[in-house]
């Protein structure tokens, strides 16, 4: 069992927690996530870290309830405990100087370029972070990411702040203005990776998008989480998360992440819970 | 005496079976033990004890249970084995003790598994639990030596038993968020119950083991780590686990799952109970399973017990001679209904307009001439390919080496096939300190062939202690 030492919540149904984990925290880097069981009888899920605390041993993780599990999970509180948190897993995310970077942040992908950002920067990169929320109400973790960015711009889709469109039509922007982009990073919905993806190749700059697959053990036991990189099968959990995005069926991705889509309106349906906002 | 028939363990009939997880053979009574064990003619050289990877005194134990002293059977059987409840159900007898009892030349070996499980069931439902004495082994310092062991399944659950027991401080570190491996995410509760596991492995925990899920060796600690953290020695045993798919197209249309994966949603995360429990499983009214392992049969004899399958069909590429499934899993899952499609190949997966599949084209084989394994090789019969049904398919065709420890240790040495070298006498590595065992350096064996492994290596792991 693992102590919540803090929740708050971001948006109307974003939520960040710390949770005690000295397992995870200790070689904990950008880009990694853990997988995490809410209460006993609960299925294991993948989250991204999103920061972590070496002298206090907390990792925080930021989640939207889209389902049963997240949602048990946004149920517990400050003191309670959660059943188990395994990590830090996944390869890291490879930092080092590539110049002008632009990093894009779609929604609860926002909270997983956090980190990425902070690295980049730290390593002398010139970072532009874009984020991308549907309105303004939406909106979480501006001033963190202000902080661990050269440059911040937001986009929202009813123009309610920031440049009205989506987070492509900003990194259109920047891709013309210049200077040239040596590197891009995406994390968020598939439909946005794709379409940032599908952007960037025109300019050959290099994208590394990081896949949300459905995971189970996160060990590369499974193989659940498989997609098709450059037609090569690879397992997100061990070979990723993070790929090339000019490589990844993104199709194949959208329609595997579907597999349980009747089961989970099942689950809620059984367990009683209304997803907000939904 | 010795000419009586080899006694049978009940099980439950298939008809009801099929509608429930619970144990499929009962076990014996106190009658049919003793009775059994009275058809050992306590042989001068008792040929069954070289036949046990651990080599457990099974002439004496059988005595034992024949003269009623159960108590002291269990005594005997766990000098060797501290997983008796577990070995007397899932070993594969018939290929070792069992195959060098000289009754097997009357074609009625003793049923020895059947009374290893009765010995351990007789002390559990007994509640007698000997203690047994540890003097624990202290540095220069005064503090107790301390043996970190990556991996819960068979191997580590032995070797963390057997430095327990020779007074060092055992610290396993699982990956996953219940202790066992795969006892408890391969095996299924009808072969093997996991209240039966729990119970083996809080007998380890009052032996003073400690275990550390949800913990990654590699990922969590580093290896370099583990030692800064204090531990004098470290033993890998995290199996082979990491599965293979059959390499045709349509593999990664929804409804196709590995066997490792359908497995652990079933057995670890009880898919099964959905939605009492989280995890769900999606499955349809026809399931293929590919490959006649044992791991095939435990999956297709999971799927026959679900609600709403209605059709559970097996595909092996060779004849039945050759399929590598233990002869009972073979014979359990034929009486459950399980349909054999054998000499047949999969060629590809086809999925519907949401992308699940819906069908295999598969083509008829025969058998050529024995390829270097010594089995007769598969050939495609031309013009036969055909189509089945399915709405889930579970490709069961073994596992290859998860790299996910082994790579991050720099200086360990892997043999070609990417499994850690270990001396197979002491499990020592290329790094001092550093052993391993089980299916991570074998490749993929069984639960007792771990299990000797880890013995062998608690015991060369002392050696090594001892010098330092």
């Amino acid at each position: 069992m693992y102590k919540i030492t803090l929740k708050k919540q971001l948006s109307k149904d974003i939520k960040l927690m710390g949770i005690e984990a000295e397992h995870v925290v200790k070689n904990a880097k950008a880009g990694n996530f853990v997988i995490l069981i809410p209460h006993e009888n609960g299925e294991r899920i993948p989250l991204t870290i999103y920061d972590w605390d070496k002298k206090t041993n907390v990792v925080y993780i930021i989640f939207q309830e889209v389902g049963v599990t997240t949602a048990k999970l946004g149920m517990l509180n400050e003191g309670d405990s959660i059943f188990s948190i395994a990590g830090p897993l996944g390869k890291h995310f490879h930092v080092e100087k590539f110049g002008n970077v632009a990093i894009v942040g779609g929604g609860v992908g926002v909270p997983a370029i956090f980190p990425i950002a902070r690295a980049l920067k730290e390593a002398g990169n010139n970072v532009t972070s874009i984020m991308g929320f549907r309105t303004k109400e939406l909106i979480i973790l501006e001033k963190e990411m202000e902080s661990v960015s050269n440059k911040l711009l937001t986009a929202t889709n009813d123009g309610s702040q920031g440049q009205k469109g989506l987070v492509t039509d900003v990194l259109q922007g920047m891709i013309n203005s210049g200077p040239k982009l040596d590197l891009c990073v995406a994390v968020g919905p598939v439909i946005m990776m794709k379409a940032v993806a599908e952007l960037t190749r025109n300019y050959n700059i290099k994208t590394i998008v990081s896949l949300n697959a459905l995971m189970m053990d996160g060990t590369g036991m499974c193989g659940g989480c498989r997609v098709t990189i450059g037609g090569k099968n690879k397992f997100s959990c061990v070979d990723g998360p993070d790929f090339d995005g000019h490589q990844v069926d993104f199709n194949e991705l959208t329609s595997r992440l579907g597999t349980f889509k009747e089961e989970e309106k099942a689950s809620l349906h059984h367990s009683k819970i209304q997803l907000v906002g939904r | 005496m010795a000419k009586k028939e080899r006694l049978k363990v009940r099980t439950q009939e298939a008809s009801a079976r099929v509608k429930n997880f619970d144990e499929v053979p009962f076990g014996f009574n106190e009658a049919e033990a003793v009775e059994e064990a009275s058809r050992c003619i306590q042989c001068k050289k008792p040929t069954c004890i070289d036949g046990c990877p651990v080599n457990i005194n099974i002439k004496e134990f059988v005595r034992l249970i024949a003269a009623k002293d159960y108590q002291g059977a269990i005594r005997i059987i766990k000098e060797n084995n501290s997983l008796p409840a577990v070995c007397g159900r899932v070993c594969p007898q018939e290929t070792q003790c069992e195959e060098k009892c000289v009754m097997l030349k009357t074609g009625q070996p003793i049923n020895i598994g059947a009374l290893e499980r009765y010995a351990a069931d007789w002390e559990a439902a007994n509640g007698k639990i000997e203690e047994v004495k540890i003097t624990p082994k202290l540095d220069k310092t005064g503090k107790q030596i301390s043996v970190a062991i990556a991996g819960s399944g068979p191997a580590g659950l032995t070797v963390a038993s057997e430095l327990a027991k020779m007074g060092y401080k055992a610290v396993i570190f699982e990956a996953l968020h219940l202790a066992g491996g795969v006892l408890v995410y391969g095996i299924p509760e009808f072969r093997l119950p996991k209240a039966i596991v729990k119970r083996e492995v809080d007998y380890l925990k009052k032996l003073g083991v400690e275990i550390r899920t949800d913990v990654l060796i590699g990922k969590s600690y580093t290896v370099k780590d583990i030692f800064e953290m204090g531990y004098k020695a470290l033993f890998i045993g995290v199996g082979a686990g990491t599965p293979s798919f059959v390499n045709i197209p349509g593999e990664n249309l929804k409804g196709v799952y590995s066997a490792n994966e359908f497995l652990t949603r079933m057995n670890l995360l009880k898919a099964y109970l959905f939605p009492e429990y989280d995890t769900p499983v999606k499955i349809g009214k026809k399931v293929a399973v590919i490959g006649a392992g044992n791991v095939a049969m435990d999956a297709a004899r999971i799927s026959k017990r679900l609600k709403g399958v209605e059709e559970v069909h097996i595909i092996y590429r060779r004849s039945d001679k050759e399929m590598p499934a233990r002869h009972e899993e073979i014979e359990h899952a034929r009486e459950e209904g399980i349909i054999f499609n054998l000499l047949t190949n999969p060629l590809e997966l086809v999925g519907d307009e949401n992308g699940f599949v819906t069908k295999i084209k598969c083509i008829k084989m025969e058998l050529g001439e024995p390829d270097s394994s010594g089995r007769r090789s598969p050939k495609a019969i031309p013009g036969t390919e055909f189509f089945i049904d399915v709405n889930t398919v579970i490709p069961a065709l073994g596992t290859k080496a998860n790299e996910l420890l082994t790579t991050n240790v720099e200086g360990l040495k892997l043999n070609k096939w990417g499994y850690i070298e270990a001396d197979p006498e002491t499990g020592e590595t290329s790094l001092p300190g550093i052993y391993a065992g089980g299916d991570i350096s074998t490749g993929a064996a069984t639960v007792i062939a771990a299990m000797g492994a880890g013995k062998k290596a608690a015991k060369a792991m002392d050696t090594y202690l001892s010098r330092e």
